[in-house]
């Protein structure tokens, strides 16, 4: 169970990167007290934990905390590597394969996608579309040579690229609602649209995810404030 | 022993492709010299980069790469995971304990993400945008002081303990260039007042025989630094945007090796 202490989560309901801690957790079938910040007001545990960034996901560990969602999801499976399945596969080169993904997901993929979770007007959209397709294509044919046919960029079992990228998509499901597009399109990225299927489904995945229609109502908010001229600083 | 396949493959060749000027480069040579590896280097001219080199990066097209066994390897602090990975028995860069090992990622991608480019737009940037972007560095040298003071790293002589380890080299493989662009732009960044403890480390760490190895003398980096932003603040007008395209072609070459494309350098902290 929690080796060495209590675990707590310090986290945000709508955030994609506590979503990935979540999964980490629910996969290894750890006990946790989660705590939702408000990330408008943040709570001292959350500036005491993290001064650098004041941000979550925070994991508190006895006591010490672990931030940064990738390092959180990596601790998560080094920390309680004899329960349950590892997150990282055991050879060299697939671990830094494995690696090189979930940093492309954040580098390239986020900033890209996150131009169109910021667009308020249709050529925005259009403009936002065309610049994340190309790092879309790049990842179903990442997808393709990490899975081998199986059924996760981990293979047969979800793992740290899977966590990094499937933490998007229920915001990616929002935003093209809202935006009229389907990113990630059976026809033009089949790998992808049933890898995403399959990650949904998964218990751990389904306990960590928002609901669409609540997270609808909050995007729409977002968008809403983001479009008015006084738009708050500081949201990621 | 076994042959496993691990053992197997850490027969084969490992290449490293670099640029001299590239700190992302050095922390790779520097982990394969502490772990006592063997590779060829092969020098990379990052204004007309070879097919062999966007063959074995297509994503990012950049170095480090190191290419073992066949394949490639991009991005130095997966680099360097992998090489603990791969050779087990060697000198470890990671710690063993999982917390300090989270605590060690946490601040490698702290170095890259924060304060390399906050370093970097020191150098890139004047007057008011320049005293914004020291007070940033500051802001973040004051957090790593912090934890070496009262914090994670409180006591140790290297960020690994008693001998270097991943933070090390990922913030050492960098940090000389503070002193370098000190002296070029003429701005105090690491005070020895303000950050004894980084100031200190730093200097144990560049005392280092496999650092003194690794990274070029002091001149080599002033006379490519002075080209470059000298480059830099010539078009500065033009814009940012417009000093990497520039940078490519042949401008009037200071007596230093053609300086990298501006991208690079503003990353490569």
């Amino acid at each position: 169970m929690a080796a060495g202490g209590e675990l707590q989560l310090l986290g945000s309901w709508y955030s994609p990167y506590v979503i990935r801690a979540k999964v980490a957790l629910g996969l290894k079938g750890l006990r946790y007290e989660y705590l939702e910040e408000d990330l408008f007001s943040k709570s001292d545990l959350l500036l005491k934990s993290n001064p650098a960034h004041k941000k979550v996901p925070v994991l508190v560990h006895g006591g010490r905390p672990v931030c940064e969602s990738l390092v959180v999801v990596q601790y998560v499976d080094e920390a309680w590597a004899g329960t349950g399945p590892p997150l990282l596969p055991g050879d060299a080169r697939d671990r830094a394969t494995a690696r090189f993904w979930a940093a492309f997901i954040d580098d390239k993929f986020f900033r890209a996608w996150r131009e169109l979770f910021r667009s308020t007007t249709d050529s925005q959209r259009a403009e936002a579309f065309r610049s994340v397709v190309p790092r879309v294509e790049t990842l179903e044919q990442a997808f393709m040579e990490c899975s081998e046919g199986k059924a996760f960029f981990g293979g047969d079992a979800v793992g740290l690229a899977d966590v990094a990228l499937g933490s998007f998509l229920v915001w990616i499901q929002v935003v093209d609602e809202v935006s009229g597009t389907k990113l990630l399109d059976g026809a033009r990225f089949p790998g992808l649209a049933a890898w995403a299927e399959r990650f949904l489904a998964v218990d751990a995945v389904k306990d960590a995810m928002p609901e669409f229609e609540r997270l609808l109502e909050h995007y729409k908010g977002f968008l809403a404030k983001l479009a008015s001229p006084a738009a708050p600083a500081g949201y990621s | 022993m076994e042959k496993t396949p691990e053992n197997a493959s850490q027969a084969a060749p490992l290449k490293l492709f670099g640029s001299w000027a590239s700190s992302y480069t050095h922390r790779v040579q520097l982990a394969l010299r502490l772990k006592g590896l063997e590779f060829e280097y092969a020098e990379e001219d990052l204004g007309s980069k070879s097919n062999e080199l966007l063959r074995h990066n297509p994503v990012y097209k950049k170095v480090p790469v190191l290419v073992h066994g066949g394949r490639a390897l991009p991005e130095s602090v997966i680099i360097l995971q992998y090489l603990d990975d791969a050779w087990p028995e060697t000198r470890p860069l990671l710690p063993a304990d999982a917390f300090d090992r989270a605590l060690a990622r946490f601040w490698c991608h702290f170095a890259d993400d924060k304060l390399g480019p906050a370093v970097g737009a020191v150098f890139a940037s004047m007057g008011e945008d320049q005293e914004a972007a020291v007070r940033q560095v500051h802001e973040n040298l004051a957090l790593i002081e912090a934890e070496l003071r009262d914090g994670a790293f409180k006591g140790r002589r290297f960020f690994g303990g008693d001998e270097v380890g991943l933070l090390d080299v990922v913030l050492g493989c960098g940090s000389y260039w503070l002193a370098v662009f000190e002296e070029v732009t003429g701005v105090r960044l690491v005070d020895a007042d303000a950050f004894p403890l980084f100031h200190a480390w730093l200097r144990d760490f560049e005392a280092l025989d496999e650092v003194r190895e690794t990274i070029p003398a002091v001149d080599r980096l002033l006379e490519y630094a002075r080209g470059v932003r000298h480059m830099l603040l010539g078009l500065a007008g033009a814009g940012a945007a417009a000093a990497s395209a520039a940078a490519a072609a042949p401008a009037e070459a200071p007596a230093a090796p053609a300086p990298a494309p501006a991208a690079d350098i503003a990353v490569d902290i």
